[in-house]
């Protein structure tokens, strides 16, 4: 018998074509996913080197940083938005690569698309030049976020060089309290294990609410692993996987299909495994979890108070506390909720999927969001969007006052037309709180589930979900 | 592709204090929209040395007269977090710099730092602090990194570095761009590809 391994040495050995010189180890990378901001200098660079992509049809592209999300008519007003879109329409066509353009109608954020198509497989290599190419860890892929140096070495030879990872398997156990979500989930292990905790570590995420969770809601876990600093992200493939991807355009079929499923059920971590560590949450434990500061792991539940630097448990944590509190002109030691916001944002690779949109519109049903409060729903592609406006989704979210949108990023990181203003405080159910992060150099995040968006936008205020809908 | 061997780095550094300066801060992402990494280097940590509402000049170490010039920067925990962008390596880079020495790094960006021959070696915070008191009292002080002793050298001190072996090994034998080498390795990636089924088809 061989000694047992996790997913993460499973799918390392089998992907590894041989050791480098200087002790790394370069490793085929089987999907690679691309999009339009960092890509262009990668295939300028293969220019230059005068080389062709390796293996073009394992290389998918999809436009959704730049798009705007209330003009579909090309050219659009920004040149330079329009500049990207031509030159990776052009890269796409001359190196023969599937590119899902709007016109295709499978246009969205690259961590939705890749799901959604089937092009996201267990026991796979996945690399995208977007650090939340974690996302695709849900499926248990090993799915790594790199550079433009590295986005070129995949399109010349279809593989990079990389380090080994440690292993933390993160085991959550138990029924997550009602209006607690899996934003919430990852918001507390981030807020706990820190944002750099998980620095050269690939976390598996386990446990009894992993195994209940549906493929969406560990999509959401995983696509935060990086702001936790794990730079991989993965739940073990078992029934829910398989079953989200039987029937997707690149899932194979018929007898294929059934020997893939057995194929890559094999790459789950055996029991017994070796963890360099292991930590274990109780899910009862977890409430819903908001952002007080200027990264992610500056988080509370919604019911306590925002930190004052006197209860700082260090001096780094104290000179965090003053720079958080100082950017987000928020008072020490208040209650988060009663916070006033100007804008609610609901969409992004973490929560732009459509059982987040489906939630809100159960609890958006004949509400409206606050007077002053500019809220927009923005879907996370072409797919989620269509699906959407079947069943009249769109329709509860623009009654209650959200503003539909096309699909893309859009507010999450603010390239495209769609950004905060001044000082403005946005509820929002992305994955970063940085300064600045939201187009504005002065604007202000607070991060939470979609639900949690929902609730402040009607109320104007950062809310807790459970009291302003009822929830129990 | 011959590459340099990148042995040591030297010259005047500049403290940029704190932990967890992300890639945002950076190079905001609104400076992302272009096809090529040209002029970047001017946008390097903009919106922390402009006031965003007056758009004057602040007192960002990088602003300040004395420091202009250093090709080493100076920085706390964690630095460069967050996004994938290899715009913030470029945008450092480009600026001028040409090595960074931090008490700890988030991996992605020190893996495309190291992808661009810059260094960005480990130190302790009581030793950068003594570096970074240095090069304030004296700011034309020449700061040494060493990365075959695995020092750096300052107005008459030693401090200790640490560094990844892989990168370490990459930079000081010349092969810190990988591309060349798994050039070489492309018919041993086709071999590895036939043996994986959802590639093989």
């Amino acid at each position: 018998m061989p000694s047992p391994q996790s997913l993460f040495q499973k799918v390392w050995d089998a992907h590894t074509v041989r050791q480098l010189a200087n002790g790394q180890t370069q490793l085929l990378i089987g999907t690679h996913l691309i999009h339009e901001v960092t890509s262009p200098q990668a295939f300028g660079m293969l220019r230059d080197l005068k080389l062709p992509v390796l293996m073009p049809h394992r290389t998918f592209a999809t436009v959704d940083h730049i798009v705007p999300t209330n003009e579909l008519v090309e050219p659009y007003k920004d040149n330079l938005a329009q500049a990207m879109m031509d030159e990776l329409r052009k890269n796409t066509k001359e190196f023969g690569i599937t590119f899902f353009d709007r016109a295709t109608g499978k246009q969205g954020i690259v961590h939705i698309v890749g799901p959604e198509q089937g092009i996201t497989q267990p026991g796979t290599t996945i690399a995208c030049g977007d650090s939340h190419t974690s996302t695709h860890g849900a499926f248990g892929a090993i799915a790594f976020g790199i550079g433009t140096s590295q986005v070129r070495d995949v399109l010349a030879t279809q593989t990079m060089a990389l380090g080994q990872l440690k292993v933390r398997r993160i085991e959550v156990n138990g029924k997550l309290r009602p209006g607690v979500y899996a934003k919430d989930v990852i918001l507390h292990i981030i807020r706990l294990l820190g944002v750099n905790g998980g620095t050269g570590y690939a976390y598996e995420y386990a446990g009894s609410t992993f195994d209940g969770f549906t493929m969406e809601e560990r999509m959401t876990v995983c696509n935060m692993s990086i702001e936790g600093g794990a730079r991989v992200g993965y739940v073990n493939p078992d029934e829910t996987t398989f079953a989200y991807l039987k029937g997707r355009p690149y899932s194979p079929t018929g007898a294929a299909w059934d020997a893939a499923v057995a194929s890559r059920k094999s790459f789950a971590s055996d029991p017994g495994c070796h963890y360099d560590d292991v930590v274990k949450i109780d899910a009862a434990s977890i409430a819903p979890t908001v952002t007080w500061g200027i990264n992610p792991g500056q988080g509370i539940s919604i019911v306590e108070n925002i930190p004052s630097p006197e209860t700082a448990t260090s001096a780094d944590d104290k000179a965090g506390i003053i720079e958080a509190l100082a950017y987000m002109k928020l008072p020490a030691g208040a209650p988060i909720k009663g916070t006033k916001i100007d804008v609610a944002f609901l969409g992004s690779c973490t929560n732009g999927r459509l059982s987040d949109f489906r939630e809100v519109a159960k609890y958006l049903k004949g509400r409206k969001v606050a007077a002053g409060v500019k809220a927009i729903a923005v879907p996370g592609s072409q797919i989620v969007a269509l699906q959407c406006e079947k069943e009249g989704i769109d329709k509860v979210l623009a009654e209650a006052g959200f503003e539909w949108r096309a699909a893309g990023c859009s507010m999450c990181l603010a390239m495209n037309p769609d950004k905060l203003i001044g000082d403005q405080l946005c509820a929002s159910s992305s994955n970063r709180n940085f300064k600045g992060r939201q187009g504005s150099p002065t604007g202000r995040t607070v991060l939470m589930s979609p639900v949690m968006v929902a609730a402040a936008a009607v109320t104007g205020t950062v809310a807790d979900a459970r009291e302003v809908f009822a929830v129990n | 592709m011959a590459l340099a061997k990148i042995t040591s780095v030297s010259g005047r550094a500049v403290p940029v204090v704190g932990n967890d300066i992300d890639t945002d801060r950076i190079i905001p992402a609104r400076f992302m929209k272009c096809v090529t990494f040209d002029g970047l280097g001017e946008f390097l940590f903009n919106d922390v040395r402009k006031d965003p509402k007056t758009g004057e000049i602040t007192d960002h170490p990088l602003n300040q007269p004395r420091y202009q010039g250093a090709t080493i920067l100076l920085s706390g925990a964690n630095f460069g977090c967050g996004s994938s962008r290899e715009h913030a390596p470029q945008a450092i880079q480009k600026y001028g710099f040409k090595a960074i020495i931090a008490e700890s790094y988030a991996e992605i960006f020190f893996g495309n730092s190291t992808t661009l021959g810059m260094p960005c070696v480990t130190a302790a915070r009581e030793d950068i602090a003594k570096i970074a008191a240095a090069v304030d009292s004296n700011p034309q002080t020449e700061v040494a990194i060493d990365l075959v002793k695995l020092e750096v050298r300052f107005a008459g001190q030693s401090v200790k570095i640490t560094q990844r072996e892989s990168a370490r090994d990459a930079l000081i034998n010349g092969r810190w761009d990988a591309i060349g080498e798994l050039l070489d390795g492309v018919p041993a990636v086709k071999e590895t590809a036939k043996k994986l089924p959802y590639l093989a088809a």
